[in-house]
């Protein structure tokens, strides 16, 4: 698989202070590579180091050391940026301009011709769901909801090989979210990469093929979501859900130790095994207790639950 | 032609668009900002000056007519180009809409240079509709034809002249500085150059060679803005030779390219946090 974003070691030290200044760290040797096609999930609290990253392949600012490649090219390649696109976190554009002229003059910027422009312009801000009758109105009039659409807009006004999205659900409503959640969803489809920071972990749980973990300007975990479970927590869970019979019944036969927890509910037993071997056990008690078992399922840790364990 | 040799012939190709597209915005933010409305203030000015100042001089009418329009399209000139000028890029830090456009593909120097013009542009219709303004008066005052009217147009062109340079010093100095420090260092610059000649005789007058040093150093760095002050000769109706606009504009075009080139070296080094 083709690697589409590479970063080697990438660090940035910001100068404070002004009589006395001293370096502050925002990110530390961070190593990453983002692959085709791949939907990869950028996360970590405040001040982690999430933005630095982006403003760093954007060129907004210059690394203290270390070098970042997209689509085999140096960031620092003017070039190369007409083949990727991004939303800034907590987009601002220029306010004078209706949604309209603003993406003709970010379509200017990648040279696109008038036709192609305009044409563009219009499917895209159909694609982001905004209403046509908003289309001429000048950006200082919209809400943050709206300004959000238009910046997706503007992020694909190219038909960019790589997205960077920042915070891409911030100021969107629950409808919105799903919109935005299926356009990202049909860029994967379309063939596109999609570098996404989120502070929504429930989107990049259900969006991203691969998530990273900053904490303090460093890398803290990189992979699947399942390898990221694996990673951080090794225990595999188990649950079992059980009725018509008492704690009290079943301690006597089920196996001892910290592998086991036993909560009473309403109708029964809820039984969280992290030994997979000691199912079997609970089975057998269960029988021998006239018991019944509702139901068995592997018990996974969410995005969140992972998310704050790194906090 | 594989997509790495397409996207660059592209970008090669859209260089000027880029930098047209830019300079159109930047006109567009000035006219619907109403930087434009001086216009009115101008041609109140002027309406006022026609009919009263007029009356009062004696014959000098068209004298003083033209004496107030291009001190006034000078300063309210000044005026714009320092205020936004140094607002160019400072806005757009500001308000961080810069960061969709260095995410496209855009040099540092291309919107700089875009901005630049577009400001220009600005100033350019500024001073063609107080230049029209002000040959209407005058056919006013005469109730005919006045040759005047013809002969204060070079003057008017050096004041564009001398605007434009005054642009691209505020842009170098917002291209590292706070807006309030850039508004006077642009303001003191305005001045010092139409008094270069007194800074030449001042550094070969001067006794200590520190102080001959300083101010030769300053008198080469300012530009020489008296160069384009021709207001009181075109009162007088006297016409500068060809030779001579050309000599002065050439040095502008110079002495703008060597500055924009400093602030684009200053910009392109610069970390937008």
């Amino acid at each position: 698989m083709m690697t589409v974003v590479e970063i080697n070691r990438l660090t940035k030290d910001y100068e404070i202070g002004f009589w006395r200044k001293r370096k502050v760290r925002a990110l530390d040797c961070l190593s990453l590579t983002i692959n085709q096609g791949e939907i990869f999930g950028f996360l970590g609290a405040n001040g982690a180091g999430k933005t630095t990253t982006l403003k760093l392949l954007m060129r907004l600012i210059f690394p203290t050391e270390g070098s970042a490649r997209i689509l085999g090219h140096d960031i620092a390649e003017v070039a190369m940026h007409s083949r990727i696109g991004y939303l800034p976190e907590n987009p601002y554009f220029y306010d004078y301009l209706s949604a309209m002229e603003f993406l003709n003059f970010c379509g200017q910027l990648f040279g696109l011709s008038k036709v192609e422009r305009t044409s563009r312009a219009k499917e895209l801000l159909s694609r982001v769901r905004l209403d046509e009758s908003k289309w001429d109105t000048q950006l200082r009039k919209f809400s943050k909801g709206m300004l959000q659409r238009v910046g997706l807009a503007q992020s694909l006004i190219n038909d960019p090989e790589v997205v960077f999205l920042d915070e891409p659900m911030s100021g969107l409503d629950p409808i919105g979210r799903r919109e935005v959640r299926d356009l990202i969803t049909a860029l994967r489809q379309d063939g596109k990469t999609v570098f996404m920071c989120s502070h929504i972990l429930s989107d990049i749980e259900v969006l991203c093929d691969r998530v990273a973990i900053l904490k303090g300007g460093r890398l803290a975990h990189v992979g699947s979501l399942e390898e990221l479970r694996q990673q951080i927590d090794g225990r595999n869970v188990v649950e079992m859900v059980v009725s018509g019979t008492h704690e009290t019944a079943l301690r006597p036969y089920l196996p001892g130790g910290k592998d086991l927890r036993v909560t009473a509910t309403p109708t029964g037993l809820r039984i969280e095994l992290t030994k997979e071997g000691d199912v079997d056990e609970v089975i057998i008690a269960l029988r021998k207790t006239g018991g019944k078992l509702v139901s068995v399922q592997p018990l996974r840790q969410s995005l969140e639950e992972l998310f704050l364990d790194q906090k | 032609m594989d997509a790495d040799t397409k996207y660059i012939r592209v970008y090669i190709q859209a260089n000027m668009g880029r930098i047209t597209a830019i300079a159109g915005n930047a006109f567009r933010e000035a006219v619907r900002d109403r930087v434009l409305y001086n216009l009115v203030l101008f041609v109140l000015l002027l309406t006022g000056g026609a009919i009263f100042l007029g009356e009062l001089s004696g014959g000098q009418e068209r004298k003083i007519i033209v004496d107030l329009g291009l001190s006034a399209m000078l300063l309210f000139g000044v005026f714009i180009a320092i205020f936004v000028g140094i607002g160019l890029v400072y806005k757009e830090i500001e308000r961080r809409t810069i960061y969709a456009i260095f995410a496209k593909p855009v040099g540092r120097g291309e919107f700089l240079i875009g901005k630049y013009l577009g400001l220009c542009l600005t100033l350019l219709v500024n001073v063609l509709v107080m230049g029209t303004g002000v040959s209407a008066a005058l056919l006013y005052i005469k109730h005919g034809w006045d040759p005047l009217v013809l002969r204060i147009w070079p003057a008017i062109l050096l004041i564009y002249v001398e605007l434009a340079i005054l642009t691209s010093i505020a842009l170098l100095f917002s291209s590292f500085s706070s807006p309030a420090l850039s508004a006077l260092l642009t303001f003191f610059i305005f001045i010092i150059g139409h008094f270069s000649a007194d800074l030449k005789g001042l550094a070969t007058s001067m006794t200590s060679s520190g102080a001959r040093w300083l101010f030769s150093v300053l008198y080469y760095l300012v530009p020489n803005l008296a160069n384009y002050s021709l207001i009181t000769s075109a009162a007088h109706g006297d016409v500068p030779s060809s030779s001579y606009v050309a000599a002065v504009v050439s040095y502008a075009l110079l002495y703008v390219s060597i500055i924009l080139a400093t602030a684009t070296l200053i910009f392109s080094r610069r970390n937008f946090k």
